[in-house]
């Protein structure tokens, strides 16, 4: 396996982290107004995501600076061409931000109803916006000779030579994305929390997955046509079918253990019908980052964008010590915050 | 493509600056917790716990906001300055990517670890996290200065066939000497806007007869951190990083000093304004030969005026360079006496009641993030025309197919909600100082304060 292939590997891990951990809360953030009726049950589902938000997030962050690292030539491209979308991106996910950090610091129930509003409304959005920008690099972009693009919000609102970022088959992955994250949300809430919001939460992920079946069955049945390449790159090494097929049996252990209640388990297998898809759509894709829509000639892959081999090479050294670390002290975190948040004492709550 | 150069300059020197006012606090409040935090745990003193307790709470405001408006930093390299990071992603790629991997998890980890699990994981454990979250903010300002002064200084480099640049040595890019300085300089200013507003809010509650057993600790702590801030930042550190611009950066200091034309004996200019026309200094107020000494340690010694050097390379906003940094030199002047007279105060035990001295601390708060902006602006204005000094011009690096339209569109949204973002900050600010420190003498009895 060469250096690339390594570090293509590593930023996709990287994004696909993100979605895992970002996603639930987005999904809690969609879900929130319908599971939270009160302002008690509004404060649990924020302790439910309280200590651990700002630590997910970082995975896209991180992310990002990993992409810059390795293919720099894809990071500057990608970016700049698709610079309406991220910077949208960018304010709701300063909106979302503070929306969780500042909603309880005051009583007053009209500043509360303003941020629970932001937080629902930002979540939904990105969770579109973030499916949407999978959707442009599945579908391609407009590429000219020296590597650059820019793309409109729209243009004719279908894939073609000159795409939007939105257009039919990105808003199809926008919405499958949000209904996939809401109840990957409400999975997380059924095992943080209980009573009402948790009946309400498991109510939602059983309905929900029925949304996302038909709409996933659409989205692969028009692939082919949106992008042929990724077909290709299937035949080309069919030992990628194994993971379309890890993420169909996810899908089916993941309902077999809601049957049985079984909270852990489900969240579990949910997370990793959402890193199925990720690495089925990764391996699609392989070796191209950014598919040119105009000439397959301007698509940029991972070998004509990478940085050098040193900076690969030490990168990889200082990232390996650097990554177990996080992982080490985020698992015991995790482990120290584990179990049913605790309800908080009335006169002490409020701060 | 002209005018969208000069919008993606400003959108980025307006989202910098405004992202900047946020991890200054964090960071220089980082150290202050952290000592808090580590009497508390040593002494058994409960009154440091709800001193640290109290500050962790502004730390977790202001780190919100930096966190927030980090974001779009790091992705507007790719968004407006697309043919910059193609040119130096294989350099600054490593130093943005260490800094989301080494510090950024770091911090938002044990902010939580700080702020929800003092009862969960018991005393020990918290400590950890202070230090943890302390070393967090350092490292996260020390990647990013390394980045910055890569800029300033381009070291262990080289150029690939297809013109782009890229790493030859970690290592040399870590140990960059540029960043000696820099860096020290830049976290000595942070200590010093963390201390001066830990003193500030200690002297308002003073005044206002509130929360007094409190207010004399954040008083003692944030006069005492001031005052040692405060006279690094002169010396050393400023004058160290004054030296190395003379030394590499002829032109940005002869432009920082308002220095026109070679000559020995060059006189050190406290206030004037340059005049662009005659270049020559208006309404001048010098010492004689200062500046000679205080770069060539001789009072005769040559110094290079901007005559000296071609015209397009003379940063495009000299005035304002020259403004920005004395406002910075002024203001630092202006802070070593005080906190000095402070200090001695507090020495002789008259400080509580020297109503004067807590009025100016008090108000002097917002200057030191006046002095930072300030030296900012001096060091990446005068970095002009360069983006990477002496290596790559700014006007070569913005994204080619990002239209003006475009850029003036999203700079008006960041001036938008940057503006809301401020006013909400501040009205948080003002509104957790009122609700003031919460004095429980142990660990508080939740273990979720925040929502
Ligand atoms: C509280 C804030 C503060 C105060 C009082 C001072 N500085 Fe400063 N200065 C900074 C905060 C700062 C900064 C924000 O941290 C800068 C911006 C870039 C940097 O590296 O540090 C800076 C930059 C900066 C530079 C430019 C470096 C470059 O171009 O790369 C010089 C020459 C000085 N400083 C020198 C001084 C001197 C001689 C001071 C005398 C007291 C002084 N500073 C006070
Ligand atoms: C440490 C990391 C930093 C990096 C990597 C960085 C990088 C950049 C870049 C890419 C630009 C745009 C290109 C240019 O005009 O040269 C810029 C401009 C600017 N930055 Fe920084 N910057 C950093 C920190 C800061 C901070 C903290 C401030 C202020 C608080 C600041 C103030 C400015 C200003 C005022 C400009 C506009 C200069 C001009 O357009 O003439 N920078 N910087
Ligand atoms: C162009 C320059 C800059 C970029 C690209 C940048 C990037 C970022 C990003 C992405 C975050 C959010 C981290 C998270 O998600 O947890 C952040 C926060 C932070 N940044 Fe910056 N930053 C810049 C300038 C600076 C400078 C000059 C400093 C300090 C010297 C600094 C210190 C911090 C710190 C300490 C935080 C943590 C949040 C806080 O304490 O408020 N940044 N920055």
């Amino acid at each position: 396996m060469s250096i690339e292939v390594l570090w293509f590997v590593i930023v996709v891990l990287m994004f696909a982290v993100f979605v895992v951990l970002d996603g639930f809360v987005l999904g809690t953030g969609i879900i929130y107004l319908f599971v939270a009726r009160t302002d008690a049950e509004r404060r649990l589902v924020l302790e439910a995501i309280g200590p651990v938000w700002k630590g997910n997030e970082v995975w896209l962050v991180a992310g990002g600076g990993l992409l810059f690292l390795a293919f720099p030539k894809a990071f500057a491209a990608g970016f700049s061409g698709l610079y309406l979308a991220l910077i949208l991106v960018l304010w709701l996910l300063i909106m979302r931000g503070l929306s969780i950090a500042l909603r309880s610091h005051l009583q007053n129930p009209l500043w509360r109803a303003f941020w629970d509003a932001i937080f629902a409304v930002a979540s939904l959005l990105l969770a579109i916006g973030f499916g949407a920008a999978l959707g442009n690099v599945i579908r391609g972009v407009p590429l000219t000779a020296d590597g650059y693009f820019f793309t409109a919000f729209w243009t004719t609102f279908a894939p073609g030579l000159e795409p939007g970022i939105l257009d039919w088959f990105t808003v199809l992955v926008g919405v499958l994305t949000a209904v996939i994250l809401t109840v990957h949300g409400a999975n997380y809430l059924t095992i943080k929390t209980d009573a009402a919001v948790r009946s309400r939460a498991s109510q939602i992920a059983d309905a929900g997955v029925w949304l996302v079946v038909p709409l996933a069955i659409v989205a692969i049945l028009v692939l082919p046509f949106v992008q042929p390449a990724l077909r290709h790159s299937y035949d080309a090494h069919p030992a990628g079918y194994v993971l379309p097929l890890i993420t169909a049996v996810a899908l089916i252990t993941a309902q077999y253990f809601r049957r049985r209640r079984r909270d852990g388990a489900t969240f579990f297998s949910w997370s990793l019908f959402i890193l199925g898809m990720l690495g089925s759509v990764a391996w699609g894709l392989f070796p191209n980052l950014l598919i040119a829509t105009r000439d397959p000639a301007y698509s940029l892959t991972i070998y004509n964008t990478a940085a050098p081999l040193y900076g690969l090479r030490v990168g990889l050294v200082w990232f390996s010590i650097g990554i177990s670390l996080v992982i080490a002290y985020t698992i015991l975190v995790y482990r120290g915050f584990r179990g049913k948040v605790e309800r908080v004492p009335v006169e002490e709550g409020h701060e | 493509m002209e005018s969208a150069l000069f919008y993606d300059r400003l959108q980025f020197a307006t989202t910098v600056i405004f992202h900047y006012l946020f991890p200054q606090l964090t960071m220089g409040l980082a150290v202050l917790i952290f000592y808090l935090k580590s009497r508390a745990y040593w002494t058994h003193d409960a009154h440091y716990n709800d001193a640290a307790r109290f500050w962790t709470k502004i730390f977790a405001l202001s780190f919100a906001f930096g966190v927030v408006t980090g974001i779009p930093m790091e992705f507007q390299f790719g968004t407006n300055w697309a043919k910059f990071s193609t040119f130096a992603g294989g350099v600054i790629g490593q130093t943005l990517a260490m800094e989301g991997v080494f510090s950024f998890f770091l911090e938002s980890t044990f902010l939580g670890v700080l702020l929800f699990g003092e009862k969960k994981f018991g005393p020990f454990v918290h400590w950890t996290a202070a230090l943890m979250l302390f070393l967090g903010s350092w490292l996260s300002g020390l990647f990013i200065i390394a980045t910055n002064a890569w800029m300033q200084h381009p070291v262990a480099y080289a150029v690939d066939q297809d013109g782009a640049v890229h790493v030859t040595s970690l290592w040399g890019l870590l140990t960059n000497p540029w960043l000696v300085w820099q860096f020290t300089h830049t976290m000595t200013a942070a200590v010093a806007t963390g201390s001066f507003v830990m003193a500030a809010v200690g002297a308002y509650y003073l005044l206002s007869g509130t929360h007094t057993d409190s207010a004399k600790t954040f008083l003692r702590t944030g006069v005492v951190a001031g005052a040692i801030a405060s006279t690094l930042l002169l010396f050393p550190t400023g004058h160290g990083a004054a030296l190395q611009v003379f030394e590499h950066q002829p032109i940005k200091g002869a432009a920082f000093e308002g220095h026109f034309h070679t000559e020995s004996g060059v006189d050190l200019l406290i206030v004037g304004q340059p005049n662009m026309e005659t270049l020559t200094i208006d309404n001048p107020l010098i010492v004689p030969q200062m500046l000679s000494f205080i770069i060539h340690k001789h009072f005769g010694a040559e110094i290079k005026g901007l005559s000296e050097f071609p015209r397009d390379q003379w940063p495009d906003t000299m005035p304002l360079l020259y403004y920005t940094y004395h406002i910075m030199v002024g203001l630092g002047m202006i802070f070593i006496p005080l906190m000095l007279t402070a200090v001695a105060l507090l020495w002789q035990g008259r400080l509580f009641q020297a109503r004067w001295m807590l009025w100016t601390i008090m108000l002097i708060a917002p200057f030191p993030y006046i002095a930072t902006t300030a030296g900012w602006m001096t060091a990446e204005l005068g970095r002009q025309p360069w983006l990477i000094y002496g290596l790559f011009r700014t006007a070569d690096g913005a994204s080619p197919l990002v239209s003006s339209g475009n850029v003036l569109f999203t700079l008006l949204g960041f001036l938008g909600l940057y503006l809301l973002l401020g006013l909400l900050f501040l009205f948080l600010f003002f509104e957790t100082v009122s609700r003031g420190p919460t004095v429980t003498g142990g660990p508080r009895s939740t273990s979720a304060p925040m929502y």
